[in-house]
């Protein structure tokens, strides 16, 4: 298993009220683990993942904020956020926990074209 | 060419759990092969043994094990996914002190590990969400 394949995981849900954007962390962290490049790009409802003081403590959730601050230790520093996702939700790049790059539309088509292998939760 | 696949969507909820196995009957007829199925979040719930569906519905996780029989397919369960779920093989079981087992034959839990392996190995790895 010597080859290398960059990986892009896109993470489009919300961080609580379903498991998909755990798993979709699970996924990028373990891919990662295996010495493959990932990147993360947030769209949709998932942008909500970047927001700063999540308290989830009190619907007895684990803090994904506190996850996600890790990926740069996990060498996964290449993370994108839809730019329309983020403004039409009235969120800026001021209200993210971790630095991200903002994309549009075409950068986002040529993001996934420029990755092998796209993982999509 | 290689296929792999992601099942995340669960069975009877979603189309997609139904959509995967057809997709990987295609891909079959087609003179393609898959490297691997792994099935993940609700996804897990398609490789329980205890799935009781009604005749005239489709039994998915009997379907999957028949064609991992014709076809040698490895079908792969997450392990972290699974045990919370309460679906258990009999070392699980074990190991939780649970009263029972109901993986299904013909599949096996495994770390998430096995979903990376199985996207650097295969030409295409597709994803079937919820």
């Amino acid at each position: 298993m010597s080859t290398s394949k960059r990986f892009l995981v896109i993470s489009r849900r919300p961080p609580y009220g379903s498991s998909h954007a755990r798993d979709a962390l699970d996924t990028a962290l373990t891919t990662a683990v295996f010495e493959q490049p990932v990147s993360m790009l947030f769209l949709d409802d998932g942008v909500y993942q970047l927001l700063q003081a999540q308290q989830p403590a009190g619907i007895q959730q684990k803090n994904l904020g506190a996850t996600l601050s890790a990926l740069p230790m996990y060498d996964i520093d290449q993370l994108y956020v839809c730019d329309s996702a983020l403004r039409s939700r009235g969120l800026s790049l001021d209200d993210c926990l971790l630095p991200v790059q903002l994309l549009d539309g075409n950068a986002i088509a040529q993001l996934i074209r420029n990755h092998d292998v796209v993982l999509s939760f | 060419m290689i296929f792999s696949l992601l099942v995340y969507a669960a069975p009877h909820s979603h189309q997609g759990a139904e959509s995967a196995y057809r997709f990987a009957v295609a891909c079959l007829a087609q003179g393609h092969s898959i490297h691997r199925v792994f099935f993940y979040g609700d996804g897990i719930h398609g490789a329980s043994a205890l799935a009781a569906p009604p005749q005239d519905e489709p039994n998915l996780p009997a379907r999957w094990q028949a064609l991992a029989q014709a076809h040698e397919l490895d079908l792969v369960v997450c392990i972290a996914a699974a045990v919370r779920r309460g679906l258990l093989d009999a070392n699980e079981a074990r190991r939780y002190e649970k009263p029972g087992h109901n993986l299904h034959q013909g599949f096996e839990l495994s770390g998430l590990g096995q979903l990376a392996e199985a996207a650097i190995v295969s030409d295409r790895m597709i994803t079937f969400g919820a």
